[in-house]
């Protein structure tokens, strides 16, 4: 939690003022058991029937200004957590917005998610605790303590005693307690992961007739998470027991201890009456303390993770000043590239090696290779997704690494694999890029990618709200969208990363036969898995194994280069080579 | 709010016994306001609950005991520690006092074991019963047919077997103890009192519709306030979700600054009616600790009064400052764990909500169905639609002979996945038939038939666990030898040799350190050790590069050999020695003959492989 001190400093006020008015609130609270002695002592003992009348108003007194320190308190105690909550989630979406692909590869998307919402919220009401409990708790611990001690010295001693026993009794306790939890919580995500796992192949299971297996498999985590669980909790049941039992023997001796006192005359029978209140305030506010301890730990785990993204330095950052210096960009270079995912230079890490690509405006390149070959990576690294291990990649003679990043990543479209569509209309979407495009050019990039015709025949044509409340569209739907999306915004360069997977075969070839035009003033990347598709390419490069192994025509590849030959065979089969 | 703020959950005044405070120590104070969520039949799943609990019986009846046991404890201490100060300390006669100290000190002692053995024996009562729930809905899960699935996103079922289940297990261990002991400490708090003195419970007890007034008002007013935090914070989440998962479209756009700028946006609409809905809903702590401060005084006070007159003695005052927090906790709680109680409740009934569907009809197993099949499949003039109203397959008929290869063609959507959830009974058939060996599918034993049939899919499907494990998922009696065979025959072996740790290698979830190639083998050696009659083969190389899909459709032709295989692709290549080929559209079979026919008929099947081949048969 203390790792997110920056972001309490704007509300040190309310840090200041929250506490503060608790502390008065605890103070007029433990004024009034002080004043039901009174009245005890010298309304009831002494007969003064003014005295409990007065007594009593005082007493309606302080109860007000309690009520008002106490609203008071929660103001700025509300005003703090709900803006420091505020800001935390800004500071990490902000944060996330500046990851790099392989930070985000670092988190699991799923996990991030987790981190921007719930773990924000634990830590915002821990913060919220913290300034009114965490407050209260010890404050009454100790103004309690205090009173008692101001009222008998003995007495209150007897208290302060119990009260070291307690507190060595709890840290033991919480000290015993953390490991189960870690293993409760370990558990418990495996009986996730088996649930989820199974969902996912349910057909498979199905198919297989496994259910019993399955069965038998999820008994096994659920008994384990069940045992942890009860061992946990059982140990858990001890705390409450124990520190009350305490307590309550520090009471009788004080009951026993004051009730000698008071026959002796050494203190009046209202005193008593006040200090088995003070003690038993002790008591709560020890319990209560136990319970806010297993929140601070809780949102210290929230807060850790979210310190984790805060702090974790984005691997790729523009380095010159983001003006909008427009890159003509019409000469693309790849020297001597090598890449590697943990950046080492070890063979067996590298996962591109020695790329020499050189292309110019109007130049296609198609890039074909088997899974695992490299070929993503090959092109993410041109974006800066990636930022080379070694060599270089310049971009019109210049390092990409010196050029503004936004306005790199902006002359640059790459149409990823996966097609990702945003909540919104379809214009919304396909104008992703370019938030003020025209129906007209909305309509032209959608007629390339061959979706203007899918979206016509819509209901509400391109108003069409996609996502969680919209239409569902298919995958191959879905690539076209994206498609039009990177056309609408005209990149100079362009990269198709296997993204007309999901066409069939006409689809294909149209939006094929209409990118032809676009291609002419670009310089195009694209990576395929049929031979059908690059076969009219100037130049194909056939990746293995992340090295360049041939480059050339269909036709001076099929006299040279092994590698593409097996992978025409797979596609026409003997047939055609023969 | 109420019972959540720490105000609240602080034993203002003098209980004399704090055991009812330790059922809180579990969970610690929770925050916000309990969503209301009302179950439709409260009743009866609560007799269902019912029904899981019965199972832990002993346990059950110890919990019960022991609460009853606690709170007679806790009611008891109060009226000792008044007696004590009129009969001993204010008389000033020590002798007795000790007898009494140590009679009051065994209560608290009793109370503290009883407290130790009910929350005890309640873990292991609550997590014992969710563990049976889970159970229980996995194995619906295990038994549901397919179409549910479809249906259901898997999110909202993990939601269900993690989320609702993890509510009612809270409930249990919390809550329903805490109901007791609240319901039994206000009986007792009340009994006792009105054994001590009428006059003065009267008075004490007229604090209650304050209470009660001040927070149905509060609550109200602050509902507002809460439900739309709530909903802002529902848009911020959402926000942050979508952003994150199209965080890599966001950036190759360089649109960051667009996203920020909107996610502000959101982000201080929340902020606002957050700070607004927290500092409304959290003075209610205060306001009911000024309450307590209220009754306090007025017994302290109006007592002082009775004392004076001699109506009351000054032990009576003592065990009702003791007696009135006992009494007006639980009214502050009651609402706030009956809400908790309530939303446990409709998380139960969601559960039961998938227990209570029908799972797949387990087939009476007519005569002979355990015996193997050879493989025949016709499927006769038959009818489906997802739903009724929009069918899939119209008049569809075919007849694969054992050992046949079947390829089915065809533009997505036209429905050639749907043969393949008929033939397996994912779904069953409107009308017409299939039949197997000339027996109807619909009589068969749904398990016996789908242990005769192998899939290989689009998406290879691996779980975590080893790839020996991976494998064997197949046949599960099948030992190493054979699981190395059914590797090797799949063209698997090889790449599975190089990995450091072979075929005991782990494999996430993903299947993270495997190409989808090799999964797709992996899943191919699994159907190679289930040795089906018929085997189905879905897309199986289309998420998989040329080169490595030469490996497979090795492994898919050894494979098929001997089997009835249907074989859906979208490539061409990969189907033309097949028996068969069907040109499925719109439903229909428009097409059909071996692929030297097809040709020559010069219908879609050609226009299809002139357009995957036009540029080749240019060059």
């Amino acid at each position: 939690m203390w790792g997110l001190r920056a972001y309490f400093k704007p509300y040190w006020k309310f840090l200041i003022l929250g506490p503060l008015f608790m502390i008065f609130e605890v103070f007029f609270d433990l004024l009034q058991p002080r004043l039901a002695a009174h009245i005890v002592n010298f309304g009831i003992v002494d007969r003064d029937l003014g005295v409990i009348e007065r007594t009593g108003w005082l007493m309606v007194g302080v109860a007000l200004l309690s009520l008002i320190t106490g609203v008071g308190c929660n103001l700025f105690a509300s005003r703090a957590s709900q803006n420091f909550g505020a800001d935390v989630r800004e500071a990490l979406f902000t944060k996330v917005q500046a990851f790099s692909f392989d930070n985000m590869d670092a988190f699991k998307s799923g996990t991030l998610i987790t981190r921007m919402t719930s773990d924000v919220v634990q830590v915002q009401n821990l913060l919220q605790l913290a300034l009114q409990g965490m407050v209260r708790a010890p404050s009454l611990l100790v103004g309690s303590v205090v009173m008692a001690l101001l009222m008998n010295l003995k007495l209150g001693l007897i208290l302060l005693g119990t009260l070291i026993v307690l507190v060595a009794a709890l840290v033991v306790l919480i000290r015993f307690s953390n490991p189960l939890f870690a293993g409760v919580q370990a558990r418990l995500d495996a009986v996730n992961t088996r649930i989820q796992e199974n969902l996912a192949g349910i057909r498979v299971v199905k198919a297989f007739v496994r259910t019993d297996y399955e069965l038998r498999r999820f008994r096994d985590v659920n008994e384990e998470y069940t045992a942890i669980s009860i061992r946990a909790a059982r140990f858990i049941a001890l705390n409450a027991p124990i520190v009350t039992l305490i307590m309550n023997a520090c009471m009788v001796t004080v009951l026993l201890y004051g009730g000698d006192l008071v026959s002796i005359g050494s203190v009046q029978a209202g005193d008593l009456v006040a200090f088995v209140n003070y003690v038993v305030q002790v008591l709560s506010s020890l319990l209560m303390v136990s319970g806010l301890l297993m929140n601070v730990s809780q949102a210290n785990v929230s807060a850790r993770r979210i310190g984790e993204v805060l702090t974790t330095q984005p691997h790729i950052e523009g380095k010159a000043r983001e003006e909008d210096a427009s890159i003509p960009a019409t000469h693309v270079e790849f020297a001597e590239v090598s890449f590697s995912y943990n950046g080492s230079n070890d063979p067996k890490d590298l996962v591109l090696r020695d790329i020499d690509i050189e292309a110019s405006r109007g130049d296609t390149i198609a890039i074909i290779g088997a899974t695992g070959a490299g070929k993503s990576t090959l092109v993410q690294l041109i974006p800066r997704l990636y930022d080379v291990t070694s060599g270089a990649i310049r971009i019109d003679g210049k390092d990409i690494r010196e050029l503004p990043l936004i306005g790199l990543r902006r002359r640059i479209g790459i149409i990823l694999q996966e097609s990702f569509l945003f909540t919104g209309t379809i214009r919304d979407n396909i104008a992703f890029g370019k938030p003020d495009a025209t129906q007209a050019e909305i309509e032209a990039a959608a007629k390339i990618a061959q979706a203007h015709d899918f979206i016509a025949k819509l209901p509400e044509g391109y108003d069409t709200q996609l996502g969680q409340k919209g239409v569902n569209l298919s995958g191959g739907q879905k690539q076209r969208l994206s498609i039009a999306r990177t056309l609408l915004v005209k990149p100079p360069i362009l990269i198709m990363d296997d993204s007309t997977s999901a066409l069939d075969l006409g689809t294909e070839r149209r939006l094929r036969t209409a990118l032809q035009d676009v291609m002419k003033d670009t310089i195009t990347f694209f990576i395929a898995q049929r031979i059908s598709s690059v076969i009219e390419a100037r130049r194909i490069i056939v990746l293995d194994d992340g090295a360049i192994v041939g480059s050339g025509t269909h036709a001076q590849l099929m006299a040279e280069c092994e590698v593409y030959r097996d992978i025409y065979r797979s596609q026409f089969g003997k047939r055609e080579v023969s | 709010m109420s019972g959540s703020n720490p105000n609240t959950s602080s034993a203002n005044k003098a209980p004399a016994n704090i055991d009812q405070m330790g059922f809180r120590s579990g969970p610690g104070p929770r925050h916000g306001e309990v969503p209301k969520v009302r179950s439709k039949d409260t009743a009866g799943t609560l007799r269902r609950i019912w029904g899981y609990l019965k199972l832990q019986g002993a346990t059950l009846i110890w919990v019960v005991a022991c609460t009853v046991l606690t709170t007679v404890f806790s009611l008891l201490a109060p009226y000792l520690i008044g007696k004590m100060f009129d009969d001993y300390i204010v008389k000033r006669q020590y002798d007795g006092m000790f007898r009494m100290g140590m009679i009051l000190f065994g209560v608290y002692a009793l109370g503290a074991i009883f407290t130790w053995i009910q929350q005890y024996m309640a873990s292991s009562l609550s997590q014992n019963t969710v563990r049976d729930m889970r159970h229980d809905l996995f194995g619906q899960y295990q038994r549901l047919p397919v179409p549910f699935f479809d249906r259901k996103s898997h999110g909202e079922l993990m939601s269900r077997a993690v989320n609702d289940i993890a509510n009612v297990s809270n409930t249990l261990n919390q809550t329903v103890v805490q109901l007791i002991a609240s319901v039994l400490m206000l009986a007792g708090s009340v009994v006792m009192m009105l054994s001590l003195s009428v006059w003065m419970t009267l008075i004490t007890v007229l604090t209650v519709p304050l209470i009660v007034f001040i927070t149905k008002k509060v609550t109200k007013y602050t509902r507002r306030f809460f439900t739309e935090q709530q909903k802002q914070l529902g848009e911020v989440n959402g926000f942050v979700q979508e952003s994150i998962s199209g965080l890599k479209v966001v950036k190759t756009f360089g649109n960051e600054a667009r996203s920020i700028e909107r996610f502000r946006e959101i982000n201080e609409r929340l902020r606002a009616v957050g700070v607004k809905a927290q500092s409304l809903s959290g003075s209610m702590g205060p306001m009911m600790n000024t309450m307590r401060n209220l009754t306090f005084l007025i017994i302290a006070v109006f007592g002082g009064m009775f004392a004076y007159h001699d109506l009351i003695t000054i032990g009576v005052i003592v065990s009702f400052l003791n007696y009135s927090n006992q009494f007006s906790q639980p009214i502050n709680q009651l609402a706030n764990q009956y809400n908790l109680f309530q939303s446990a409740v409709a998380g139960a009934e969601r559960v039961f909500e998938v227990l209570d569907l029908d799972p797949e009809t387990a087939q009476a197993a007519t005569a002979g169905t355990n015996r193997p099949i050879r493989g025949d499949v016709v499927f006769d003039h038959v009818n489906f639609g997802y739903k009724p109203e929009a069918p899939v397959l119209k008049n569809l008929s075919l007849h694969a002979a054992p050992g046949q290869t079947i390829a089915l063609v065809g533009p997505t959507g036209a429905g050639k996945t749907t043969i393949i959830n008929l033939l397996t009974r994912f779904y069953d058939i409107q009308s017409g038939r299939i039949l197997i060996d000339g027996q109807e599918i619909r009589e068969l034993d749904k398990e016996a038939l789908r242990s005769q049939i192998g899939l290989v899919l689009q998406d290879a499907y691996v779980f975590s666990g080893t790839i020996r494990e991976n494998i064997r998922y197949g046949r599960l009696e099948a030992t190493d030898q054979e699981v190395e065979a059914a590797a090797r025959h799949a063209n698997a072996d090889a790449f599975i040799r190089k990995l450091p740790a072979g075929y005991d290698t782990y494999l996430n979830a993903e299947g993270g350190n495997l190409s989808q190639g090799q999964r797709q083998l992996l899943t191919i050696a699994r159907a190679v050790l289930a040795n089906p009659a018929i085997l189905i083969l879905d897309e199986a190389t289309s998420n998989v590069d040329t080169r490595t899909e030469l490996h497979i459709q090795e492994a898919m032709k050894l494979l098929m050999q001997g089997r009835t295989s249907f074989v859906i692709a979208h490539r061409l290549s990969t189907i033309q020695e097949a028996d068969a080929i069907l040109v499925i559209q719109g439903g229909e079979i428009a097409e059909r003959g071996t692929h030297e026919e097809l040709l020559q008929q010069k219908g879609f099947y050609a226009d299809m492989y002139d357009n995957q081949f036009a540029s080749t048969q240019v060059s």
